[in-house]
């Protein structure tokens, strides 16, 4: 009589995801959303200043190719206490690097619960859903949730308008100095 | 006028908020637990204080005191764990308690035009006239959920 075979118990289909801290609070993302990880540092050389009233979490923008990629400081974001970043999270497929504190550890999860009814509010856009770790519950957040169309619409917008502004400024002091009027011309010639 | 909802008798389970007893229905609560851990995360949502873990769910703590008493809780003894409904889903949610809670029989009124959207009903019991909670009104929520074909409980993830 042969022995029973081990039953084969289908492989649980996990998803790889990097904990990261932003004013001691952890997220998860999925590193698959994660095109690059950066120091602050680093990116300040290509970041160039931005400001725009109605966003205040948005104070960089990094030119890529034909887009411009806005820099989020997480903190602002989710509306935490202020926290010097360490961190840019460079997100693929959108318009947006995070400032980010720190990264905790990768690691992976099995399972992703959607985000109670409960919640009913902005940060149904913030998360992708829940997941629990080590007996500890984990938002998992939703990488184009940080700039929504129409504030990607006024960023652009408003970088449109200062590239304009400072065009007309370079014209201006481009142009060649014009006659002031007859008498001067006379004298010159 | 009030009207007589149903002759037969119904179970409610009575919950304690400080001094004042309210009830909700026998059959919209799943169970009644010890405190355990809230998770916190941002968000905007501000009568969701966190969620907690349990059997491997991870269930919203709504405070619904400030609503009820007009102060929130600051000690609490047990979660009531309830099953609030979304349009076609049902979710569950945690209720803070601060005593004990008791399962009854009684006869309910229905609300009057009156009295606010998160009365149900009313009972009669031991001298007390008691708030049968309304638990679609009292916690939040979004106004009107679209119908979804997929189910939102247990999502699995998509590497």
């Amino acid at each position: 009589m042969r022995p029973l075979s081990p039953t084969k118990t289908p492989a649980a289909r996990t998803e790889q995801i990097i904990l990261f801290r932003v004013s001691g609070q952890i997220f998860a993302v999925s590193s698959a959303s994660v095109q690059e990880v950066r120091g602050v540092d680093s990116l300040s050389g290509a970041a160039r200043e931005m400001s725009y009233p109605g966003l205040r979490k948005v104070k960089h923008f990094v030119r890529r190719g034909e887009n411009s990629v806005y820099v989020v400081n997480a903190a602002m974001h989710f509306g935490l206490p202020p926290a010097p970043p360490a961190l840019v999270f460079v997100l693929r497929r959108t318009r947006t690097a995070l400032l980010i504190d720190g990264i905790e550890k990768m690691t992976s999860m099995s399972r992703l619960q959607a985000l109670p009814l409960a919640y009913c509010h902005e940060e149904r856009s913030w998360y992708r859903g829940l997941t629990a770790l080590d007996q500890t519950v984990v938002p998992v957040i939703k990488p184009d949730g940080f700039l929504t169309p129409d504030e990607l619409f006024l960023l652009d917008a408003s970088l449109s308008q200062e590239a304009d502004a400072e065009a007309r400024r370079q014209a201006e002091r481009n142009a060649p100095d014009e006659p002031q009027d007859e008498q001067d011309t006379s004298i010159t010639q | 006028m009030t009207l007589i909802a149903e002759t037969d008798l119904q179970s409610f389970v009575l919950l304690r908020l400080g001094d004042r007893r309210f009830a909700v229905m026998a059959n919209q609560i799943a169970e009644l637990v010890a405190p355990s851990r809230i998770f916190r995360f941002p968000h905007r949502t501000s009568e969701v204080e966190g969620v907690i873990l349990r059997r491997g769910r991870i269930v919203p703590v709504c405070d619904v005191a400030e609503k009820l008493i007009g102060k929130g809780l600051k000690s609490r003894r047990f979660y009531l764990i309830a099953q609030r409904r979304y349009g076609s889903q049902t979710e569950w949610v945690a209720l803070p308690v601060t005593g004990d809670c008791e399962l009854i029989n009684a006869e309910m009124t229905l609300p009057s035009d009156t009295d606010a959207p998160h009365v149900a009903g009313w009972l009669s019991h031991a001298g007390d006239v008691i708030e049968v909670l309304n638990l679609t009104a009292l916690t939040p929520g979004p106004i009107e959920v679209p119908p979804t074909a997929a189910p939102l409980q247990s999502q699995e993830a998509r590497p």
